[in-house]
């Protein structure tokens, strides 16, 4: 009998590079961690280096200003990091093709949800589910499924990249 | 913080590796198209997991901070949801979060320069809202 869905429908591309991705992010904020005991999440990048320019005094609590040199030095480490295995692999210089109001859109209720829901990705995701804090997991299961019905609505109204 | 430095270069070569630093690659994970995304979450999270739990078993305080080891428990309420939710349909709508956006311009993708702006602006303006319906947020704040 022919299985429903075999291993290449569901990963066209295999999974070493997930697998290999996936285990260097999660050691990379293991390190950070070990060594500092600074749960290393992306978002809060965000409200701390909008206190170098705002005079708003949510960006300037006291947790942002401490952090927010080395939260630019951690930032600009993931874009090198990101760029030295571009060059590395010859996958510089690709660009996306998803429509620019998606990006634009997007970013702005990305960067909306991660300050209202206290954490992203990689702060929750990785971070948090690391660590099996409750909070994490149901704020990651509640964006999983949400942005999941989100694409499927958008792929079946139509919208490519 | 050239420890931070070294993070941030694995995590970043980890996301241009997992290819999460493409939108398309997330969309076509949120359209069922390729399931790959969870092996980037999953492995990194139980990477994580793992170094937490051993690491801090040997370790009492972080070497070079002097910090003690706390879990990361954030307080569970309802802005958790609701953030998740907000999230969920950005992500959804762009393929796109903070870390793989920074990690999507080192692999030379100048236009995520529109959603890592997006994101400036949607955390400012969540911020500048959130400062005004919250005294008790600005009146801790007014300290420094």
């Amino acid at each position: 009998m022919e299985p429903l869905v075999t291993f290449g429908e569901l990963f066209p591309h295999g999974i070493w590079r997930y697998a290999a991705g996936g285990a260097l992010i999660g050691l990379g904020v293991a390190a950070i961690y070990l060594g500092t005991a600074i749960p290393a999440g992306a978002s809060t990048f965000l409200e701390s280096t909008l206190s170098y320019v705002s005079d708003v005094p949510r960006f300037n609590r006291a947790k942002y200003v401490a952090s927010r040199d080395w939260r630019v030095a951690f930032t600009l480490s993931i874009v090198a990091g990101a760029a030295v295995y571009a060059v590395a692999f010859g996958d510089f210089g690709w660009t996306t093709e998803v429509s620019w109001w998606r990006l634009l859109g997007g970013g702005v209720l990305v960067g909306i949800g991660t300050r209202i829901g206290k954490g992203c990705t990689s702060g929750h995701g990785i971070c948090g589910v690391g660590s099996v804090a409750p909070t994490s997991l149901v704020n990651v299961a509640t964006f999983l499924v949400v942005a999941i019905v989100t694409a499927q609505l958008l792929q079946a109204a139509g919208v490519t990249p | 913080m050239p420890l931070v430095v070294v993070g941030g270069l694995i995590f970043g070569f980890g996301l241009g590796l997992s290819h999460m630093a493409r939108p398309e690659v997330v969309l076509d994970f949120l359209q069922f198209e390729d399931f790959g995304l969870l092996f980037v979450m999953g492995v990194g999270s139980i990477v994580a997991g793992a170094a937490f739990a051993i690491g801090t078993r040997f370790l009492d305080r972080a070497p070079l901070t002097g910090r003690a080891y706390a879990r990361r428990l954030k307080s569970f309420d309802r802005n958790v949801l609701t953030g998740g939710v907000v999230f969920g349909v950005g992500w959804g709508v762009s393929g796109i979060c903070p870390g793989a956006a920074y990690a999507s311009l080192g692999i030379g993708n100048y236009p995520i320069l529109l959603a890592i702006a997006g994101m400036f602006v949607g955390a400012y303006a969540q911020g500048v809202w959130r400062g005004r319906s919250d005294d008790a947020d600005s009146a801790v704040a007014t300290g420094d």
